[in-house]
This record gives C-alpha cells, structure tokens and sequence, in this order.
C-alpha cells in the first residue's frame, strides 16, 4: 500500500531537532533508517502526521573509545556494527549479530538507535545490549540521561523513551580477555526474525570456571528476556556438560514463551534449550567440544 | 511540516532536481517522475527486493526510503549499471545460464549481486546464496541465478590472476 500523507522534516543538528519535534507536535515521529517505520507506514500501521529525519544529525553518529566504554552512536547502521574494527574488537556480539538483521540491502539503511527504540521481541540487537549489560544514552531538550539496558526495555515494543527524547547512543562495557560472547537464532529463513534466539555474555577465569553469565533470550517473550536461573546455574561453576545441562533445566522457570506463528510454547522452550547447548559449548575448548 | 519538498540528486550520472510529494518512495519517484522503470515495486514493505537500487554506493529497498530525504544522494539503478557496463559480465551470465524467467526479480536480484561481486570475490556459493536470500524470484528456483553469479565471479577472478 501507499504511504498516508504526511509531512516530513529535516534536521541538521539536536538544537533544530527539538526546535522541530516542539513545532510539529507529539504526532510526529522520529526517522531514522526507515527499515521499520516506513514499513509499517506501507501497511498503514499508523499515520504519523510528520516524519523528523535525524539521519543528518552529526552528534548521533561513530563509534568511538573513551576509557573502558564503548560509545556506539544511535545513527549507526547494522551494515557498520558488522565491519567497524572498534565493534568487532570491544563488543564482538554486535559484529556478530549484525549479518543475522534482515537483508544487506536493510543492513545498510537501518539503524542500531532505531532497532532499540522500536524494541521488538525478536530482534537482536535489545537482546545483545541487555548481555552487554550497555547503558542506553537518551537525549531531550532537557539534556542527557542514561539507563541501564535491562530498565531501558519494558515490554512489548515498548521503552522507557518519553515524548520529546530520542536514543542518542549506546554506552557498551568494553570486552576483556575474560569475556566470551556469542549470538546464536533459529530463523525459518536467513535474514528473517528468530523463532528463539541467545544473547550470551560470560565472563570467564582461565582455569575454565564462569565468574558471571547473562544469557538473554529473544523471540521467545515479550521483549529481551534474561534468563536469571540459567545465568546463576553457570556462576561460579566450571563450563562443562554438567553444568551446562543445569542451565538448560533451570530454563523451565525463567522462559514462559507465548506461542506465536511458529509454534507453540514447548516448542519455544525446546529450541531456547537448543540454542543454550550451541552457544556455551561454543566457549568450550575444542577437545571439549567434541566430547 | 511540509507536503512538497525541494531535492536535488544524481541520478545515473544526471543532476536531477524536483518538487517531490513527501510520501513518495524512491521507487515511485524513479518510476513516474524519471520514467526510470527497471526497479519495481512488488510487496513495498522491504521483503521482496525487487525495488532494490543502489543509494550513495549501496543496495538499498527503494520502496524504504523517502524521496523526500535524498537531497545530495547519488542513486543508481539498473539502468545506470548496465550503461555504464559495470555487470555486463554478470548480465551475460544471467542470458547464458537461463536465470531470469519472467524477469520481474532480475533488475533487483542485479543490484543485489552487483554487490558481491565488487564486496566479497571470493564469495562461495552458500555465501553467495546467503546474499540474494533478501531478494524474491517466484520463477527460477535460484539455482540458475546463483549459477550465473557464480560464474561470474570465477571469471573476473581468473581475469584478476592473468592481469
Ligand atoms: C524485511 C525486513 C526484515 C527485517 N528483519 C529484522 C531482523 O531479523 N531483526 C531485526 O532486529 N530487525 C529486522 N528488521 C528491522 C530493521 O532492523 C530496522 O532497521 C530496525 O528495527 C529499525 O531501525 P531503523 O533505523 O530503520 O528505524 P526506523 O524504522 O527509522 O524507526 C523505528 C522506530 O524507532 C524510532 N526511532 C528511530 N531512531 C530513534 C532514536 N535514535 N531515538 C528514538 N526513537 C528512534 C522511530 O520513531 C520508529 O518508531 C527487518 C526489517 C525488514 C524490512
Ligand atoms: S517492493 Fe521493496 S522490498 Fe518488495
Ligand atoms: S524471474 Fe520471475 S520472479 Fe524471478
């Protein structure tokens, strides 16, 4: 379908931003790669009276170091996320999500601020910044503010953003040579979202034990879901079978999957399981891997 | 905020500028403001490919972006690259290996593997297969067509070996 009719602006700086968003009032919406928004607008999803395009806006965009952070600006588009030298080195989950967003064509216009504030349960990038335990930097003609990930999200396309803020970066602790990382997804095509997918971050001592495990699941519940009971049953503990088996039972209490398209619960849960097995084992020496 | 907005852009080579309607894709706007038809519309919500061109040097969905937001942009399509004779190899390739049938997916399955050729030589064929997987074809069962980008990218490599 054709778009509605509506209006649309371009800024160049945040000062014309909130000059704009004030002026044009709360019917407007923010444009950023488009890859969603304009989507929905196709299916007249809803009718925005105004559409602000913050592509131009400097502030929001590179990915720069500042001490043991990792700074990733909201303009940052995944195609970037997936080749930029300082993501791979300091974030390698992002490098890696990336190529499971969409299609290269996407990739190349949609956004790493966008995909945060849309917040869909089965997209990869909320999952991967709640692992990464990020801190989300919002921006308002009031100034700065910054949340932390896990508070950021709370629910079903939905954020803790207000009218008149917008997502201005993500705050990223930088890796360290005890961190281990990986995204894992079942999707019934490539490019498309998952039908479950793992965000796991494990920081990890040399002798093999686990110091601390955020696994965070996506497609399987209303947003980026972090599995409490399966990262404590890895605390502490050797990653081995044994232990990873305990992670996988502890799922039953943390993941309560609604059915969807795909399937129904069981089959959410037996897949995140699934998922749980891959990507631990994945930090498994290779001699134990086999095993 | 405003309807109309004023943009001007390079398209294939060409300075264009116009008055476009802020709810026109860019698409629509090859299609009916440059008569430029090879890039089509098919679902128009960024799953099928078949609008793909490419903006500032990158495939993108035309039917996911603004007209209105391509002030200074440089867009190609299909048209452009087969004139300039970027894919001619690749375009022969398609003819030699049957891998277009009705021909709707072709100029967008082009731009799309015009990518690899020039982002990844040495793509394999399930990479190859992976970087297509956006863009639809309801006639070839992709064998052909992943056949044709193949083939053309082992002979631009053995073109790059001899040189
Ligand atoms: C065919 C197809 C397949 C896809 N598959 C996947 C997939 O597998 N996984 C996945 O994660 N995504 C997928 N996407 C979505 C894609 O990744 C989007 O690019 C992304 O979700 C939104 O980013 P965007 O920059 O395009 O945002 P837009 O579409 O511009 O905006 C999305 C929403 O976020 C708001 N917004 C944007 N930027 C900001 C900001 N900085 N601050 C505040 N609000 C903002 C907008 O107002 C809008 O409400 C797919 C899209 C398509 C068309
Ligand atoms: S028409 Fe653009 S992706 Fe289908
Ligand atoms: S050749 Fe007909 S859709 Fe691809």
């Amino acid at each position: 379908m054709k778009w509605p009719a509506m209006g649309y602006a371009r800024v160049e700086s945040l000062d014309e931003l909130w000059r704009v968003l004030d002026a044009a009032g709360p019917e407007a919406q923010i444009l950023a790669g488009g890859q969603s928004l304009l989507a929905t607008l196709s299916f007249r999803l809803s009718e925005p009276s105004g559409l602000v395009d913050i592509t131009r806006i400097a502030a929001l965009r590179g990915v720069s170091v500042a001490g043991s952070i990792l700074r990733i600006g909201a303009l940052t588009r995944h195609a970037d996320l997936g080749r930029d030298p300082l993501v791979a080195a300091h974030a390698p989950i992002l490098a890696a999500a990336a190529p499971l967003i969409a299609h290269p064509a996407i990739r190349n216009r949609g956004t790493i601020g966008g995909s945060l504030a849309l917040a869909d349960p089965a997209a990869e990038l909320p999952a991967c910044v709640v692992a990464l335990d990020a801190t989300i930097v919002i921006a308002s003609k009031g100034g700065e503010r910054r949340v932390p990930a896990t508070d950021f999200f709370q629910g079903l396309f939905s954020t803790d953003l207000q009218p008149g803020e917008i997502i201005a970066a993500v705050e990223v602790p930088m890796a360290t040579p005890a961190s281990r990382q990986t995204i894992v997804e079942v999707t019934r095509r490539s490019g498309d979202y998952a039908m479950a997918g793992l965000a796991a971050v494990l920081s990890m001592q040399a002798n093999g034990q686990v110091e601390a495990a955020r696994l965070v699941y996506f497609g399987v519940g209303s947003g980026a879901e972090i599995a409490r009971g399966a990262s404590a049953a890895l605390a502490g503990r050797r990653l081995d079978g044994t232990s990873i088996a305990a992670a996988k039972a502890a799922l039953a209490d943390d993941l309560d999957p609604p059915g969807d398209l795909h399937g129904g619960p069981e089959l959410k849960r037996h897949l995140a399981r699934v998922l749980t097995g891959r990507a631990l084992s994945s930090f498994l020496a290779p001699a134990e891997q086999a095993a | 905020m405003n309807r109309r907005i004023d943009i001007a852009l390079t398209v294939n080579g060409e300075r264009v500028a116009r008055s476009v309607d802020t709810r026109l894709h860019l698409v629509d706007f090859l299609r009916t403001e440059l008569g430029l038809t090879g890039a089509h519309t098919a679902c128009e919500h960024g799953v099928c490919g078949a609008c793909t061109v490419r903006v500032d040097g990158e495939p993108v969905r035309g039917c996911l972006v603004l007209a209105a937001s391509l002030d200074g942009a440089v867009v190609e399509t299909i048209e452009g690259l087969s004139d300039s004779g970027e894919i001619r190899d690749l375009q022969e390739a398609f003819v030699a290996r049957n891998a277009a049938q009705c021909g709707y997916c072709t100029p967008g399955m082009l731009v799309t593997a015009a990518d690899i050729l020039t982002q990844a030589p040495n793509a394999s064929r399930e990479e190859i297969r992976e970087h297509i997987s956006g863009n639809y074809c309801r006639c070839t069962g992709y064998q052909a067509i992943v056949d044709a980008v193949e083939d053309t990218l082992k002979a631009r490599r053995t073109r790059e070996a001899v040189r």
